[in-house]
């Protein structure tokens, strides 16, 4: 059986699957349906320094081959996550990563002193990426000198595992990505949602109460392979990859463009136990073509 | 405990040409159900529906381990559903979202309207069965599309109101005599339907100091606590209609009533 465990810094995920933040809630709502302990990691919802209600409903509205949602971030605060939620979950033998957000560079070093004195947490996922707040979030993750500003800024005070999610929403997500590394970032993941929007021509409205929304989902995946290919071209440390994947193909796929793990997330919805299927697509892909272990695909793709 | 687990088609009933109840069967023994559950299904054989639908279960025969479903076909998902093969696999995660609190009532009132009569064939079930009083109100836009009243016959007195006066009393449900009657005898008001009609229900209920229940029907992605989108405005902030509901307490929500 081939090798699937990956490691990037402190943080070591059993095998390359990893549920994507916003989409898993923070696991428990997914153990009815599977054993957790069999993911390579799980990030969580995204957290910010205070309680935040989210957007008005209606928050979501399908689209061909994908969804749009703007929940902007609902989420009780890092407070209830260190010690209500965390401590029901940090028994499973899996990496719990928190998604982490801010509306100025104070806000998510806040965020993070307070997950720096959480024991067990080996990494952090930065996400100056959210289409769907308005203040902070994805301006951050759109200039190269915003984004390195709050990379360096939390380098400083943390000290393990770093990863920065970034926004395809660019010109050109090789600079960020280039920026970030430089900053500090100890991996990269990509991509977050695209933003978008849909109108019900009857009522003459938008769908969503904020009228743009992240777009996810198959409808995102060429752009997101597309995404991660050139930025695997311009940086040295890991990708984790993201965007549209609902099987092991395209899981693979994702590797050999790059990605040294990939996140699943909007397929959670239709298929909660979609992760399992995709570790076994993963381990028969590898066995079939006789690789040793998980990072030999990782970006093989022959051009 | 969820589950998800593949069902085949069992039968349709046709009760017009945008109404149908699909029956859809399954091998193993069914989970407990609940008066106002919910299922998450995925539709079959369409590229154009990406993400499941949910639908209250209408009836649940655990010894023939079959589920019933009453759809009214809205869109493209729910046209798809109703035009499916005998025997086509159909995969379901159930059963989903809270039950009506049927505790400490003596007499209950069930208004329904449009395709909001979904959750309460089983709730009739529990009330008969805990021999609690119930009357059914019904309503609909015309008598076309007054559904399954023979149903609720059998466990209580139904009433109708039509907006076009074509069957019953002619206007909206919150219009019928039953609530401007100086005897009001109900002392828990369940409903299921179009937001506007629950919430002028609910108003009523207020007014008259009674508790009322009402199963509401946002849009979801996931239907299990997963992706926040589901939420309704409550007394504690957002919570998601799929988790701490669908079932709420009206004076629970913020609703403008
Ligand atoms: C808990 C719950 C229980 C439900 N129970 C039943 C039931 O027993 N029987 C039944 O027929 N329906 C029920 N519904 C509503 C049903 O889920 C929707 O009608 C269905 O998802 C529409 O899918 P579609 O693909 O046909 O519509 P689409 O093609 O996706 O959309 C068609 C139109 O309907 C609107 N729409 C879609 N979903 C909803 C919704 N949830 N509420 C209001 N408008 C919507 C869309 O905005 C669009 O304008 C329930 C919903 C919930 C949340
Ligand atoms: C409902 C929903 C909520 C999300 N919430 C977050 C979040 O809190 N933080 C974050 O970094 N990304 C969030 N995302 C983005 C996903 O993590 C992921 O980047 C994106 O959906 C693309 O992957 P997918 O196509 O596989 O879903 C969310 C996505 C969805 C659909
Ligand atoms: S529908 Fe996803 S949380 Fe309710």
């Amino acid at each position: 059986m081939a090798d699937l465990n990956i490691h990037i810094k402190d943080l070591h995920f059993k095998n390359p699957v990893t549920t994507a933040s916003g989409t898993f809630g923070f696991g428990e709502e997914f153990m009815e349906f599977m054993d957790l302990n069999l993911l390579g990691g799980i990030f969580v919802k995204g957290l910010t320094i205070k309680n935040r209600e989210g957007n008005e409903y209606p928050r979501m509205a399908e689209t061909p081959s994908g969804m749009l949602n703007a929940v902007g971030l609902q989420n009780k605060g890092v407070d209830y996550f260190v010690n209500s939620i965390y401590p029901r979950i940090k028994h499973l033998h899996t990496e719990i990563i928190p998604n982490v957000n801010g509306g100025t560079v104070e806000d998510y070093l806040m965020v993070t002193e307070k997950l720096n004195e959480t024991e067990g947490i080996n990494a952090i996922e930065l996400n100056i990426s959210c289409p769907n707040v308005k203040e902070g979030g994805m301006a951050f993750g759109v200039s190269c000198p915003s984004a390195v500003a709050v990379t360096e800024a939390i380098r400083k005070v943390w000290k393990k595992t770093l990863i920065v999610k970034l926004s395809p929403n660019v010109t050109d997500i090789t600079e960020i990505a280039k920026g970030v590394e430089g900053a500090g970032a100890d991996a990269v993941s990509l991509v977050n949602t695209f933003l978008g929007m849909a109108i019900d021509a009857e009522k003459r409205k938008p769908i969503l109460s904020t009228v743009t929304g992240g777009l996810s989902g198959p409808a995102i995946k060429p752009i997101a392979l597309r995404m991660v290919w050139q930025v695997y071209q311009v940086v040295k440390i890991p990708i984790i990859g993201m965007g549209g994947i609902m099987n092991a193909t395209d899981a693979i796929e994702f590797m050999l463009a790059g990605a040294s793990a990939i996140q699943v997330g909007t397929a959670n919805f239709i298929d909660p136990q979609v992760s399992l299927r995709i570790i076994d697509g993963i381990e028969k892909y590898l066995a079939g073509h006789h690789y040793k272990k998980a990072g030999d695909i990782v970006g093989q793709l022959m051009t | 405990m969820k589950q998800i687990r593949d069902f085949r088609v069992k039968a349709y009933d046709r009760l017009n040409e945008d109404n149908y109840i699909i029956e859809l069967g399954c091998d193993e023994e069914l989970p407990a159900i609940k008066a106002g559950n919910f299922a998450e299904i995925q539709v079959p054989q369409t590229a154009d529906v990406f993400l499941r639908r949910p639908f209250s279960i209408l009836d649940a025969d655990h010894k023939n381990r079959s589920l019933k479903f009453y759809v009214k076909a809205i869109g493209k998902g729910t046209r798809k559903l109703g035009e499916l093969a005998e025997g086509t696999k159909v995969n379901l995660i159930f059963p989903l979202g809270n039950s009506f609190n049927t505790d400490h009532i003596r007499h209950a009132l069930i208004a329904g309207g449009g395709s909001g009569i979904a959750p309460f064939i089983l709730l009739a079930k529990e009330l008969k069965e805990k021999k609690i009083k119930t009357i059914f109100l019904l309503g609909a836009r015309t008598r076309e599309d007054v559904f399954l009243a023979d149903e609720f016959a059998k466990y209580g007195e139904v009433l109708i109101t039509t907006e076009d006066g074509s069957l019953g009393d002619k206007g909206l449900i919150t219009q019928h005599s039953i609530f401007s009657k100086h005897d009001f005898p109900y002392d828990k008001i369940f409903t299921c339907g179009p937001d506007p009609m629950m919430k002028a229900v609910a108003r009523i209920a207020a007014k008259k100091g009674v508790n009322c229940e009402a199963s509401l029907e946002n849009m979801m992605a996931c239907g299990f606590g997963a992706c926040l989108c589901c939420v309704t405005e409550t007394l504690d902030g957002n919570k998601c209609v799929c988790t701490a509901g669908p079932v709420f307490d009206t004076k629970y929500l913020k609703w403008q009533i």
